[in-house]
């Protein structure tokens, strides 16, 4: 019996700086916020994040200064924040750098690079300035082993003739994700849309999982049907009850509209955001703590999902 | 005298008429998913919701906040992931109609979601495409969606984030994108189409109290206003399912 639980601390000793990073979830949904927490505490450098539509984990990263480069389709968090606040101003001012793609291309990026193919083919992004601009300097493509030789190219079909545009895989380091139930052995299981967490965890060296319960391995046997990803490509399991939160988890619970808010005003500047790391990232001596500091399990209850529906029916999203 | 409706819950209902009833619509954060829901209750209950995210023919009960919100999966059909929705469902062709916002909306029906001014160092960066860019390329038509200011209808959008009618005429076929294309921008002020061959834009209706003029000085690019009409306002009943069964909470309808 192999056993892969490790904790937070350990989970996040595990991402070097300077790594390529995949980020589970989507939007305000299922990101493995505990786990960033954590590595923003570390002091993680030059991260180069791949996502597709990110929220407030990615955005958190950037804020805190742990990222060399974000290449993405989408930063936002629902209503609370149109634009992710530290993306927004990082790139405004020359702070990051950055690469575009459509969430189609994002897919298939991934999805290539799970399958060990080099590209992979999209319809979409003709005619567009997502084929036509490049983010990233001609410099930093020919020098910078992890960026892409060109960000996408496009050719006539062999077979029709029409032209179909190649993106190129992405292989990480590391994919971190957040799931409801794990097993020792790097088992998982993903209830609700499973967004990109498949590929995202197979085109990656190692998966590092956090998770809302630890459960048995063979529990999850029992319907192989709803399990996605082998363990065998699970490196380290961590235990992480609301390990998501202000993130929603579909069935467990729902986001969290006061602390989104509050992050959203946060992230509005240099100085508020610094506040907020303060309180809230380097502040609290673990995840317990950080769970006291957004209201306590008073607070967290309010949350809780309503069996049969996955998210909390009397959540008031509005103040 | 107070308005018997704001212009958003006018843009929804507008919006919602542009869905045909057993169509499956794609339907991207805020304003789409109320017309999609608002649809669904009134003339085209057999439309089907699908979103980027996974989730498939929901029975929603409450409204999403965003596309990959847990809202969207309540009865769904299926709860899948980016893989099912960008490439069996929208690049394998079986989406008839979606829904698209952006910051600027130009002559041809090309989207702005990226940047403003200089892509490198632009003076706002916005969200970003998501999966627009797709849904536009790809969807069998598009409806935009869009706050009518001239600045934000300019001849050329700063940044082509999602292809409308490209240069106009048959651009969009000459770079390589199979059907699709802008049927509606449906605005602040009004409604504008297409004219089938030369995709030139024209208003097809203003809201009311609206005077056709006034959406021409709002917009950068020449508008067609000789068939003009008056959007027909909402009903008592869109009002009413709008306001109590999609979004009682003000999710979004409080926001504008």
């Amino acid at each position: 019996m192999i056993d892969k639980v490790i904790s937070l601390e350990e989970a996040a000793a595990l991402v070097p700086s300077g790594a390529t990073v995949s980020i589970g979830g989507f939007t305000s949904q299922r990101h493995p916020t505990a786990l960033l927490r954590a590595l923003v505490r570390r002091g993680v450098k030059d991260l180069v994040v791949y996502c597709h539509s990110a929220g407030s984990d990615v955005d958190l990263l950037i804020g805190a200064g742990c990222v060399r480069r974000v290449e993405a389709a989408y930063l936002a968090d629902g209503v609370f924040a149109p634009i992710a606040p530290n993306w927004r101003r990082f790139v405004e001012a020359g702070r990051l750098e950055f690469e575009d793609y459509s969430n189609a291309a994002m897919m298939a990026r991934f999805s290539a690079g799970a399958m060990g193919l080099p590209f992979f083919p999209v319809r979409s992004m003709l005619g567009t300035d997502l084929l036509e601009k490049e983010g990233l300097p001609a410099e930093v493509r020919r020098t910078d082993p992890t960026a892409a030789p060109k960000k996408a190219a496009v050719i006539d079909c062999p077979f029709t003739g029409e032209p179909v545009v190649l993106v190129p895989a992405i292989r990480t380091d590391l994919c971190l994700l957040h799931v409801q139930r794990a097993s020792p052995r790097g088992l998982l299981r993903i209830e609700g849309q499973e967004f990109l967490d498949v590929q995202q965890a197979l085109a990656a060296d190692r998966v590092i999982v956090t998770c809302e319960e630890l459960v048995d391995d063979e529990e999850l046997r029992r319907e192989p049907e709803r399990n996605r990803i082998p363990p065998f490509a699970v490196h380290a399991v961590v235990p992480v009850p609301f390990g998501a939160h202000p993130h929603s988890v579909h069935n467990y619970y729902d986001y969290d509209p006061r602390h989104l808010a509050l992050y959203a005003e946060a992230a509005r500047s240099d100085e508020a955001f610094r506040a907020y790391l303060d309180r809230f990232v380097f502040g609290p001596a673990d995840h317990a703590a950080y769970l006291e500091a957004v209201g306590g399990p008073e607070h967290l209850d309010t949350l809780r999902a309503r069996s049969g529906l996955g998210y909390n029916p009397e959540l008031r999203r509005r103040p | 005298m107070k308005a018997a409706f704001s212009t958003f819950e006018l843009m929804t209902v507008a919006a919602a008429r542009e869905i045909r009833d057993g169509e499956v619509v794609f339907a991207g954060t805020g304003l789409p998913m109320l017309a999609a829901m608002l649809a669904q209750r009134t003339h085209a209950p057999g439309c089907v919701l699908v979103f980027e995210a996974g989730g498939v023919d929901p029975r929603m009960l409450h409204l999403p906040m965003s596309v990959g919100d847990s809202r969207t999966l309540t009865g769904a059909a299926m709860a899948a992931g980016l893989m099912e929705a960008f490439t069996y469902l929208l690049q394998g062709g079986r989406i008839d109609v979606g829904f698209l916002g952006g910051a600027q909306v130009d002559r041809y029906g090309n989207i702005n979601s990226t940047a403003l001014g200089d892509y490198l160092r632009p003076s706002v960066r916005f969200s970003g495409s998501g999966g627009a860019a797709d849904v536009a390329a790809l969807a069998g038509r598009t409806v935009i969606i869009a706050r009518h200011e001239r600045r934000r209808f300019p001849e050329r959008v700063d940044y082509r984030t999602s292809p409308g009618w490209i240069e106009g005429g048959d651009s969009r076929a000459r770079a390589g994108i199979r059907g699709g294309g802008p049927a509606a921008v449906v605005t602040t002020l009004g409604v504008i189409r297409f004219r089938p061959d030369t995709k030139e834009p024209y208003l097809a209706s203003a809201h009311p109290g609206i005077p056709p003029e006034h959406v021409q000085t709002e917009t950068g690019f020449p508008l067609d206003l000789s068939e003009a009409g008056e959007t027909p306002p909402p009903t008592r009943e869109e009002l009413e399912i709008l306001r109590t069964t999609v979004d009682p909470e003000g999710v979004f309808l409080k926001r504008h």
